[in-house]
C-alpha cells in the first residue's frame, strides 16, 4: 500500500452530521407483515375500498415473488417480520396539522435543524416543501399559492382523499404491482409520500419538493412519489432525504411515477443522504428504490438528476419509458460509495416512439472499501425510427480497497439507431493532490475540488440551491478521507 | 550579512521505497533577490532535489537539513510550504479535469492569504489581479475558464505554471525543467514572465538540463549537480562552457561519475 493510498483510506471515514435523532412522541405499530397490518395502514388513512383492495392485490402478489439477487451488492437476508410498517408523530397521527402554525415545534425544529425551514417566508419563496417524516407527511408548504395557478402539491395521502380520481388513473399506470420485488412491498404497505399535478399548459412557477426523513428506529419508510404533467406543463421536483445513525440498518423501499403528456416537462432531482452506515460498515439504509418516468405524449421530456451520497446500499434504475414521438429522456447521475457502502445504480431508457432520444451520463466514485455499480440498460424498440442514445459512465477510485464495475447493456431491435457509448475509469493520484499541495491547498480540499470536478457535468443539471448543496455533500461525504 | 533564503546543509536523500540513494550530501546557499541555476545530466538528481524541497511524498531524508528563512523547512507539510511561499512551478504540470484554471487559482490564492493574514481577495479584485498576470505569460481568457491543464499543449502548461507563479507571488520559486518539451517560442514567453517575477524579495532555483533556457533567464550562480551532489558552482559562464564541453567533463574534474553523469545528447 502506498502513502497516497494509506492517506486516502483515512479520507473514508466520514462525518454524518443529519444522524440525530428527534425526541417526539411517535406512534408504532407493533413490527411484522401481514393482510391485517395492510388493512391497519390503509385504516389509519381512511382510504377508500379500491386503494385497500390494489394494496391486498399487491400484498398477495409480494408472497409469490423472490427477492431479486442479480445486484452487485451483498447483504444478509432481510427479515420482513422484523420491521415496522407504519410510525408517525403523534401530533400528526391524531389530526395532521392544518397550517404550519399547528406543527409540533419539536419537528420545526428538527427540520430547521436539517437545513429545511418550514416556514413560507420571502426568501424561501422559491421553493415549495413536502417534510415526510417516518411514514406521514407533517406539512406541504405554499399548497394554497399553488392551488391558484391549478397546482396540486399535497402529501399523498391528501391526494387520495381529495383527488381520488386523479390518484386512481395514474397510480401503478407508470409502475405497476406487479413490477418488482420492492416496488410491489412498496404497494402494499406505502404510507406517504407526495403528489404533484401540473394542469395543462402551466410551468409551475416555484420548486417543488419533497423531504423525507427517517426517524424512528426499526422502521421501513415505504413512500410513493406521483407527478403528472399534463399537455405542454412542465416542473422541477426536487427531493432530499436523511436518518439518524443506528447500527441496524433501515428499509427505505420507496416508488415515484412520474407521467409527461404531450409536450410536458418533468425535471426530478435527488440529493440522497440517508445514513450510510460507520467506518466498518455498520447500520445504514438500505435504499432499494423504483423509479421510472412515462414520456406518454409527443415531444415530451423527463430529466432525472441524481447525487447518490448516502444509503449503505443503492440499489435504484430511475428510467424512462419513452413512449411519444420526439419524446426525450435523461439520466444524469453521482453516485459516491466510501466506507463499506455499495451502489449498484444506473438507467433504463426504453425508446418506443419515433426519434426518441435518451442521454445517459453516470459518475461513479469510490472511496474505501465502496463498492459502485453502474447498471444500464438502453433498448430501441422495433418502431423507434430514429431513435439516438449517448451514454457516458466515468468511474474515480479513490484509494486501492474499493472497486468500481460497469454494466451497460443494450437491445436494439431497429437499424436506423444511433448509440454512442463511453467510459472510462481513473484514479486520483499522488500527483494530483501533490500538485494542488503545492499550491496551499490541504488534502481534504483538494480530493473534493477533483472529485467535484469529476462531478461537475451532473452537478450542473441541478437547481442552484441544490448544486451548491451537492458539492458540499461531495466534500463533506470524503471528509476525513484524506489524512 | 542577512539571513540566507535558502539554506541547504549536507542534503541527503534516499527513494523511500527501495532505499535507493539520490542526493549525496547538497550544499547550497541562497539569498532573496539570487537566481541560481542548477544543471546536471540525466539522472544526477536534479528533479529529486526540487521534490524534496517542495515536499513530495516518496522520499525519505537520510541526512542533512534545510533551512528556509531559518524555519526547518523540512518539518512542514507540502500544504503549508506553499503558503509560506515555497512554489514548484511542475516539469509535468498535472491535469485536473472539471475544477476551470480561475477557480483553482482562486482557491489557492485565497489559502495562501489566509494563512498570511490577509483577507480573501473577492471576485472583481481577484479577477482584476488574473487579468494582468495573464497578460504576463500572454494567456487568452478562454484557456482560464478550461480545466486546470486538461487538454493544454506543452507550452500552454508552463505557462500556466508561470502564471500560478505570478499570482501566487512566492518567496522563493523552484522551475523544475521549465524549458523541457519547449519551442523556442514558448520558452521565450516562459523565460519573460519569469524574468517580470525577478525581485528583490525572491530567490530562483532554476532546474535545466541545458544552457539554452539560462539565455533567457540569467542566472547570478551556476551550480553542477552531479552523482547527487554539487561538484561545482559558477557564474553564468559555467552554463556556457558546459554547453561546449559536455557533463563528462565536469565528472572527471569533480567526483567520480555516477551511472547518470553522461554527457547530454
Amino acid at each position: 500500500m502506498t502513502r497516497t493510498d494509506r492517506l486516502l483510506d483515512d479520507l473514508a471515514q466520514q462525518e454524518y452530521p443529519h444522524g440525530f435523532v428527534t425526541d417526539v412522541a411517535t406512534e408504532v405499530i407493533p413490527a411484522g407483515l401481514s393482510e391485517d397490518v395492510v388493512r391497519l395502514i390503509s385504516g389509519k388513512k381512511g382510504e377508500p375500498e379500491w386503494l385497500l383492495e390494489w394494496r391486498l392485490k399487491a400484498f398477495r402478489h409480494w408472497l409469490t415473488m423472490e427477492e431479486p439477487t442479480w445486484a452487485k451488492v451483498h447483504y444478509p437476508a432481510i427479515d420482513y417480520q422484523k420491521i415496522v410498517y407504519y410510525a408517525a408523530p403523534k401530533s400528526v397521527s391524531e389530526s395532521r396539522p392544518k397550517s404550519l402554525d399547528e406543527v409540533d415545534p419539536e419537528l420545526l425544529a428538527m427540520y430547521e435543524k436539517l437545513g429545511v425551514p418550514l416556514k413560507e417566508r420571502e426568501v424561501l419563496a422559491g421553493v415549495a416543501v413536502d417534510a415526510v417524516i417516518d411514514s406521514v407527511s407533517v406539512a406541504t408548504t405554499f399548497r394554497e399559492k399553488l392551488h391558484e395557478l391549478g397546482v396540486i402539491f399535497c402529501s399523498f395521502s391528501e391526494a387520495v382523499r381529495e383527488y381520488p380520481d386523479l390518484v386512481r388513473k395514474y397510480l401503478g399506470s407508470v409502475v405497476p404491482y406487479t413490477d418488482n420485488f420492492f416496488a410491489t412491498l412498496n404497494s402494499a404497505v406505502f404510507s406517504d409520500g407526495s403528489f404533484c399535478f401540473i394542469p395543462k399548459g402551466v410551468r409551475c412557477p416555484m420548486e417543488l419538493s419533497t423531504y423525507f426523513r427517517i426517524n424512528q428506529a426499526d422502521t421501513g419508510q415505504f413512500e410513493r412519489t406521483l407527478i403528472v404533467a399534463e399537455e405542454g406543463a412542465s416542473v422541477s421536483y426536487l427531493e432530499g432525504c436523511t436518518a439518524p445513525k443506528r447500527d441496524r440498518n433501515q428499509l427505505h423501499a420507496a416508488v415515484v411515477e412520474l407521467v409527461a403528456l404531450d409536450d410536458a416537462q418533468i425535471k426530478y432531482s435527488t440529493v440522497q443522504n440517508w445514513y450510510p452506515g460507520d467506518r466498518e460498515g455498520k447500520g445504514g439504509i438500505y435504499n432499494f428504490v423504483t423509479k421510472r418516468g412515462k414520456c406518454a405524449g409527443r415531444n415530451s421530456k423527463i430529466s432525472w438528476t441524481q447525487v447518490e451520497t448516502g444509503s449503505a446500499i443503492t440499489w435504484k434504475y430511475p428510467s424512462c419509458l419513452l413512449l411519444g414521438d420526439h419524446s426525450v429522456g435523461e439520466f444524469y447521475s453521482v453516485a459516491l460509495t466510501a466506507n463499506f457502502q455499495q451502489a449498484d445504480t444506473g438507467t433504463k431508457m426504453i425508446h418506443v416512439g419515433k426519434n426518441t432520444r435518451s442521454t445517459i451520463i453516470s459518475k461513479g466514485i469510490s472511496a474505501g472499501h465502496g463498492q459502485n455499480t453502474y447498471r444500464g440498460a438502453v433498448k430501441i424498440g422495433k418502431g423507434a425510427d430514429g431513435a439516438r442514445n449517448y451514454s457516458q459512465c466515468d468511474s474515480l477510485l479513490i484509494g486501492d480497497k474499493c472497486g468500481a464495475h460497469t454494466f451497460p447493456y443494450i437491445e436494439v431491435k431497429n437499424s436506423s439507431a444511433t448509440l454512442e457509448h463511453e467510459a472510462s475509469t481513473s484514479k486520483i493520484g499522488e500527483d494530483q493532490l501533490f500538485y494542488c499541495m503545492q499550491r496551499g491547498l490541504s488534502a481534504e480540499d483538494a480530493v473534493s475540488m477533483i472529485v467535484n470536478g469529476f462531478a461537475k457535468r451532473v452537478i450542473r443539471e441541478l437547481p442552484m440551491e441544490f448544486a451548491v448543496e451537492a458539492q458540499k455533500l461531495l466534500g463533506v461525504s470524503l471528509e476525513g478521507s484524506v489524512g | 550579512m542577512s539571513q540566507p533564503l535558502l539554506e541547504i546543509r549536507g542534503l541527503e536523500v534516499a527513494i523511500a521505497d527501495d532505499g535507493n540513494r539520490i542526493l549525496n550530501g547538497v550544499d547550497l546557499t541562497l539569498r532573496a533577490g539570487e537566481v541560481h541555476a542548477i544543471m546536471g545530466p540525466n539522472g544526477s538528481g536534479k528533479s529529486t532535489l526540487a521534490h524534496v524541497l517542495a515536499g513530495r511524498p516518496g522520499y525519505e531524508v537520510t541526512r542533512g537539513q534545510v533551512l528556509y528563512e531559518g524555519k526547518d523547512l523540512l518539518a512542514m507539510k507540502p500544504e503549508e510550504r506553499a503558503r509560506e511561499g515555497v512554489f514548484l512551478a511542475f516539469q509535468y504540470p498535472v491535469e485536473i479535469p472539471g475544477v476551470s484554471n480561475t477557480y483553482f487559482l482562486r482557491t489557492a490564492l485565497n489559502s495562501v492569504r489566509k494563512h498570511r493574514g490577509l483577507p480573501e481577495l473577492d471576485a472583481m479584485d481577484f479577477l482584476s489581479l488574473l487579468d494582468e498576470k495573464a497578460k504576463l505569460v500572454e494567456m487568452e481568457e478562454k484557456m482560464l475558464e478550461r480545466g486546470v491543464n486538461e487538454g493544454f499543449s506543452g507550452g500552454e502548461k508552463k505557462r500556466n505554471e508561470v502564471l500560478q507563479m505570478a499570482m501566487l507571488d512566492p518567496k522563493l520559486a523552484i522551475l523544475d525543467e521549465t524549458d523541457s518539451g519547449l519551442d523556442i517560442d514558448a520558452l521565450r514567453v516562459a523565460a519573460s514572465g519569469v524574468n517580470a517575477l525577478r525581485s528583490a524579495d525572491r530567490g530562483m532555483l532554476v532546474i535545466t538540463h541545458y544552457q539554452r533556457l539560462l539565455s533567457y533567464i540569467v542566472p547570478d550562480v551556476v551550480h553542477v549537480l552531479a552523482d547527487g551532489r554539487i561538484v561545482k558552482s559558477g557564474g553564468k559562464e559555467l552554463a556556457l562552457e558546459l554547453e561546449a564541453k559536455g557533463y563528462a567533463w565536469i565528472g572527471s574534474a569533480g567526483s567520480p561519475p555516477g551511472p547518470g553523469a553522461t554527457a547530454p545528447r
